[in-house]
């Protein structure tokens, strides 16, 4: 009964090919097929965030996007931020700012601003929380997130200086 | 290394994991052969089970089991969940495993599929055919606590389900003589917890072994396990529950569910272990809410608007059935008085039975409602006496030289409420000044000249922490030197591994990372209850340390007979034993004393005796220590929030312009810590006072089904959070601390009421709801919303 | 909340996609996303098939002529957004995406995809009818063009035939200067707009008004133009008194009720919405040539 489609995908840096489930979200691919756990549900009804992984760069929701969507294009989750043992600008900050509780939100919270990083490398405080709302966290209350997020930039903006 | 650890801010060693995606939460674990499972579940808030049909479903491919009532093992059938907090004044009413041949909420659990993937449970449980005959339902509380009503329950002769007077001084007598009298009533909605991660468990039972493990998102392995040996009458070791990283728990993570009885009968029944992930669909109808809470409530006072006594009745929704008793309710009535001298007090409180989902603790349980009252009340009686609000609040205040200070109330723990130490005065003073209150009416004044409407409000609230019976720490250094703390505190991102892990530390004067803290797992200490109510710093943290001191001393005994010395000139550092260092000390001196040390291995070596010689003096074996510090009451935390908002008069909208939260916990095991508990509860005051509205039709049919009609407060929600902490150690634990976890809670939701209403001032408005919505305050402005269109 | 079954179809042209609607009744049209899959995860939806438009790569443009602003259904709101020309053409379509959804939801979503859903809370069909939208719908062998009034059915429900996508949104182009605002009112940033009210318009040398429209959504089933208003308020003097009858007709329009929202409180922000949008869009056309 079951519909299927053999994909390739790059996750992570990784080519993978599969035969999946049409009905397969991406979310799933990830955590069921590749057991790459990093990537959380919080809601499968895109209104939380907590599944952003990024396809061809872009920041979007895996809860609504299908496996197959994924063929032929590259997807990065939170388990390619960090370069060995050294985490990113923004992980680091993150850690540096007590910017997680449970952490349970932090995966898709770190795609999403990474993205949003990169394209605005000096935000204002307005900015960060615009481009945080898609994302809901319980713990924090969001204030040591978006320090974290304007110290990333600040980081970042000094080691594109000191270069 | 080694500074003191405690009232440091270390980086929390919870967070390398969690940043690159490598937390184990419960769906992250993946067992050899595993099920997958999904519940059938009521779609009518009551009614009676006609017939199950599950041929269809149990015919998919894919489908290992559909089981229904009738199916479970006996054990199940013959007992309903275990009731740990009965009450005499309680009628309990608890739940089956699953619904045998009535339906009393939306979500209750019917039957559950069991499958190869999520997928296919899913796909069977729309095969599986329930027959239900629709009865009335019980919807709104108060409606439901009328004889007349519809039962909530067929076999119910009420529905109310509990009722309990509290009562200190003489009320007659406050207000027969009393000068003023001023009564409000007021609502609070329903609303719930929405933690980021979903419910769920893995249950694995080994036939080899007799063993059942469990593995389960919540807040107390060792409560849950408890439960599971109530339903299984299995032995302690047969069965062990661990609770892995949590993604949020906030209070109805600490309830036992009907679906883990199920899904460890379908492990014993399938011989494979079965998981079971809530989704959010399930997220919004079966996991405990809070609320709906009525209040009518009188306040006298005095000329000088001094309060004489309070009075008045709460009706209380608690659901179908009474998983927590009356302890919800209860911690609401207890909390009114607050911080403030209140000779009389007399508040009847009925639990009523609905058919909606339980109403159990969450963030705050109980104390931010009965906070709404009291700061309601404080604000009519300074209207009524056109005094600002501040100053009828210092006329009212418990001075810190009465303390301890005796409520009078009893509390959920049994006690009469006695508050030991804060300084309340002191607290809402800070607030003011820091958000500069004296200047406040004139920029408010200024702020209506430009056609702007400001408000401010006040908050103040006495917070009962540190709640017993207790919570254990097993402290152990091993055969190697590594060291191990192990306890039942179950945490759900309050970030206990750090935060233990520096109290031991400071015994050890070793760093942080040294420490291994193991938390939630049944199998590590032997006694546990769990992380919840604000009470872990100061049970756990209280077991940590004096098991911590405990074993630095022991290991020095050994060391000092070891090296003979004395055991006061020994110091613990960086993972030995050693001479304290001579201040000023050097060269051959610091050389001599490097050699006089013992490491923490060799000590723990030599606690562990060696076979076929006597244990020295008799000595108890191994180099560890369990303490179950218990506390002999609560001790109590205050806070005061003071909100600044704007409220645009033609849509309702609220903007918070200004928050502050003074807060005092005693010490701060690690005040980063800390403050973003603050700020993470300061988040959850702001969905309870404007958005979270979680309604049901007269059927008690739940209409908020989803995050697009539950709102909860995003970044651009909540505004930076200004923070001043006072110290006012506890008395009452060796530490000095007091619990903070949901102290930006329970302060914060009066004073964003208050704060509207202030702004509305010109117009008569008053609020006595929560949440308020921009919808009702246009409402309640009636033709002044219309602004500049009238 | 996992999908029900389907079989899935990814043509890579219109012409295959056309046909798969002809061949197979229960089907649906796979576009951003992220309205149709929360539907799916929900199982309120489980079509028998679903035809991707992610892979035709001719539904994705945008195209700014001289009188029209053209976009392929399957355009990203995300690259909208960026968009320079519209930037520089229809400022007012960039202002009204800020409040669709966030940057994910932006990222997959599509206009084609969220007209086609109808919501008359959603921020495109505003903008679809504020700009007198032409919609091109497609099926095998043939193609018709539909003005709004003819393209809007009811509550979530259009013209589209069940075997006919929507190809491609022209909207009507404002000449510059123009000026416009955008007032939202949702609960949360991101929110379904429980009222949006949007206006273009142009003065003449007078200050008087030349060319005015009015578009109100989130409150009646269908996003409503104030069309008799706009017809009127030609030749009036943008004022106090304008924007108050602006005010007074939005507040008489049908109104749509729910458990979360009455219908009163919709009029009534219709009413202060639509004066504070005709008012600022005045301003903002006397403020034309400061960035």
């Amino acid at each position: 009964m079951s519909d299927t489609r053999n994909i390739a995908v790059v996750v992570n840096g990784k080519s993978y090919e599969r035969t999946v489930d049409t009905r397969r979200t991406l979310g799933d691919f990830l955590r069921l097929d590749l057991g790459l756990t990093g990537t959380h549900f919080g809601c499968e009804h895109g209104a939380c965030g907590a599944c952003t992984v990024r396809v061809d760069g872009i920041a979007v929701r895996s809860c609504l996007m299908l496996a197959v969507q994924a063929n032929e294009k590259s997807v990065q989750t939170v388990e390619d931020l960090a370069k060995g043992d050294s985490l990113s600008p923004l992980q680091q900050s993150f850690h540096d700012r007590h910017a997680l509780q449970c952490g349970f939100c932090t995966p898709g919270i770190l795609m999403t601003m990474t993205e949003f990083l990169e394209e605005n490398p000096a935000p204002s405080e307005a900015e960060v929380r615009d481009a945080l709302s898609g994302n809901i966290c319980r713990c924090t209350g969001y204030q040591n997130i978006v320090d974290a997020v304007l110290l990333a930039a600040d980081t970042m903006r000094k080691t594109q200086d000191a270069v | 290394m080694s500074e003191t650890s405690f009232g440091a801010s270390p980086k929390r060693k919870e967070d390398p994991d969690l940043l690159t995606g490598r937390g184990r939460f419960v769906d992250d674990i993946v067992l050899p052969d595993m099920y997958a499972a999904a519940f059938v579940r009521s779609p009518l808030a009551h009614a009676r089970i006609k017939s199950i049909d599950t041929k269809a479903a149990l015919a998919m491919p894919g489908v290992h089991a559909v089981i229904s009532y009738h199916d479970l093992p006996a054990t199940l059938r013959k007992r309903r969940l275990p009731l740990f907090v009965p009450h005499p004044t309680l009628t309990p009413r608890m739940q089956n495993a699953l619904a045998k041949e009535e339906v009393c909420y939306v979500g209750e659990p019917v039957a559950v599929v069991v499958a190869d993937n999520r997928y296919l449970a899913e796909d069977a449980l729309q095969l599986v055919d329930v027959d239900y005959e629709p009865l009335a339902a019980v919807s709104d509380c108060k409606a439901g606590a009328r004889p007349d009503a519809p039962r909530a329950h067929l076999d119910l002769e009420s529905n109310i389900a509990s009722r309990m007077l509290s009562s200190v001084g003489d009320i007659e007598g406050a207000f027969r003589d009393a000068e003023h009298v001023f009564r409000e009533e007021i609502f609070q909605h329903r609303g719930g917890a929405f933690f980021m991660e979903c419910r769920g468990v893995i249950a694995n039972y080994d036939v080899a072994e007799g063993a059942l493990l469990i593995y389960v998102s919540s807040q107390g392995a060792h409560r849950i396990k408890r439960a599971l040996l109530d339903l299984f009458d299995l032995s302690d070791t047969q069965v062990r529950v661990v609770t892995p990283d949590v993604g949020g728990g906030f209070g109805p993570k600490g309830s036992f569910y009907a679906e883990y009885a199920v899904i460890a009968a379908c492990a014993m029944m399938l011989g494979h272990p079965v998981k079971w992930i809530e989704d959010r669909r399930e997220n919004f109808v079966a996991t405990h809410q809070e609320r709906d809470q009525y209040w009518d409530v009188e306040i006298a006072v005095d000329d000088a608007a001094r309060i004489r006594g309070l009075r008045g009745t709460l009706t209380h929704d608690n659901g179908a059935y009474t998983p927590w008793g009356i302890v919800l309710p209860w911690i609401s009535v207890a909390t009114v008085p607050g911080p403030y001298v209140v000779p009389a007090y007399h508040l009847e409180m009925r639990s009523v039975l609905t058919n909606k989902v339980m109403a159990t603790p969450v963030r705050g349980a109980g104390r931010p409602e009965g906070v709404v009252v009291m700061e309601r009340l404080m604000d009519r009686v300074a209207r009524e006496f056109k005094l600002d609000p501040a100053e009828v609040r210092r006329r009212n205040f418990i001075q810190p030289s009465q303390m301890p200070y005796n409520v009078g109330v009893v509390f959920r723990d049994g006690r009469k409420v006695v508050y030991d130490s804060g300084d309340y005065p002191a607290c809402q003073a800070a607030a003011l000044q820091t958000i500069d209150y004296d200047t406040f009416r004139k920029r408010q004044a200024e702020a209506r000249q430009q056609g702007r409407y400001i408000g401010i409000g006040i908050g103040n609230a006495v917070e009962g922490t540190g709640l017993g019976p207790y919570e254990g720490a097993a402290v152990k250094v091993a055969t190697n030197g590594r060291i191990t703390v192990s306890t039942g505190a179950t945490p759900q991102g309050q970030s206990h591994k750090t935060t233990l892990a520096q109290i031991a530390a400071d015994q050890f004067g070793v760093p942080i990372d040294a420490i291994r803290v193991e938390t939630g797992d049944t199998s590590k200490i032997s006694q546990g209850i769990g992380t919840f109510a604000a009470r872990t710093a100061v049970n756990a943290g209280s077991s940590v340390h004096l098991a911590s001191v405990k074993v630095a001393a022991k290991a020095k005994a050994i060391a000092a007979k070891l090296l003979d010395v004395r055991e006061e000139d020994l110091e613990l550092r960086d993972g030995y034993v050693q001479l304290a260092a001579i201040p000023g000390s050097s060269g051959a001196a610091s050389d001599n004393a490097r050699q006089m040390r013992k490491s923490l291995a060799e000590l723990a070596v030599v606690a562990a005796g060696m076979p076929g010689f006597a244990m020295q003096d008799g000595a108890e074996p191994g180099l560890e220590s369990t303490a179950y510090f218990t506390a002999t009451q609560s001790t109590y935390a205050n806070g005061t929030a003071v909100v600044e908002v704007e409220v645009d008069i033609e849509t309702g909208r609220v903007t918070i312009l200004r928050l502050i939260l003074t807060h005092d916990c005693g010490r701060l095991i690690n005040p980063m810590v800390v403050d973003g508990q603050v700020m993470g509860g300061v988040a959850h005051a702001i969905g309870n006072a404007l958005f979270e509205r979680m309604l049901f039709d007269d059927q008690a049919q739940p209409l908020s089904t989803n995050f697009g009609e539950y709102l909860l407060p995003l970044a651009t929600d909540v505004p930076r959070i200004e923070i001043v902490h006072q110290e006012t150690p506890s008395p009452l634990n060796p530490l000095g601390i007091k619990g903070a976890g949901e102290s930006g809670t329970i302060p914060t939701i009066a004073p964003i009421v208050a704060a509207v209403e202030d702004a509305l001032s010109p117009f008569g408005v008053k609020i006595l709801e929560t949440p308020i919505t921009p919808q009702r305050i246009v409402e309640l402005l009636g033709d002044a919303a219309l602004g500049r269109t009238r | 909340m996992k999908p029900a079954h389907f079989t899935y179809h990814d043509p890579a042209a219109i012409a295959d996609v056309l046909a798969l609607l002809g061949e197979h009744e229960d089907s649906r049209l796979l576009a951003g996303g992220q309205s149709l899959m929360p539907m799916m995860n929900f199982r309120f939806v489980q079509p028998a098939h679903l035809i991707d438009l992610n892979r035709v790569k001719e539904l994705g443009f945008i195209r700014a002529d001289a009188d029209t602003l053209a976009f392929g259904a399957m355009t990203r709101q995300r690259q909208i957004q960026r968009d320079a020309s519209i930037r520089q053409s229809c400022p007012i379509m960039i202002e009204a995406l800020s409040h669709v959804g966030h940057r994910q939801t932006r990222a997959r979503g599509t206009i084609g995809g969220s007209i086609s859903h109808f919501d008359p809370s959603a921020e495109l069909c505003n903008m679809a009818v504020l700009h007198d939208a032409q919609f091109v719908l497609a099926r095998k062998g043939s193609r018709r063009t539909l003005g709004f009034d003819q393209f809007a059915r009811g509550y979530m429900s259009t013209a589209i035939e069940p075997d006919e996508m929507l190809q491609e949104i022209h909207l009507h182009r404002w000449a510059k200067p123009q000026g416009f605002a955008f007032e939202e009112f949702a609960m949360r940033h991101g929110d379904f707009a429980i009222c949006a009210v949007s206006c273009l318009v142009t003065l003449s040398g007078s200050g008087a008004i030349d060319a005015l429209a009015i578009a109100i959504s989130g409150v009646a089933p269908i996003p409503q133009r104030l069309r008799n208003f706009e017809t009127a308020a030609r030749g009036q003097m943008p004022d106090h008194t304008l924007y108050r009858e602006a005010a007074l007709q939005a507040a008489a329009i049908e109104a749509m009720s729910d458990a979360y929202t009455t219908a009163d409180y919709r009029r009534h922000l219709a009413r202060v919405l639509t004066y504070r949008a005709v008012e600022k869009a005045a301003a903002r056309f006397k403020s034309q040539g400061m960035t």
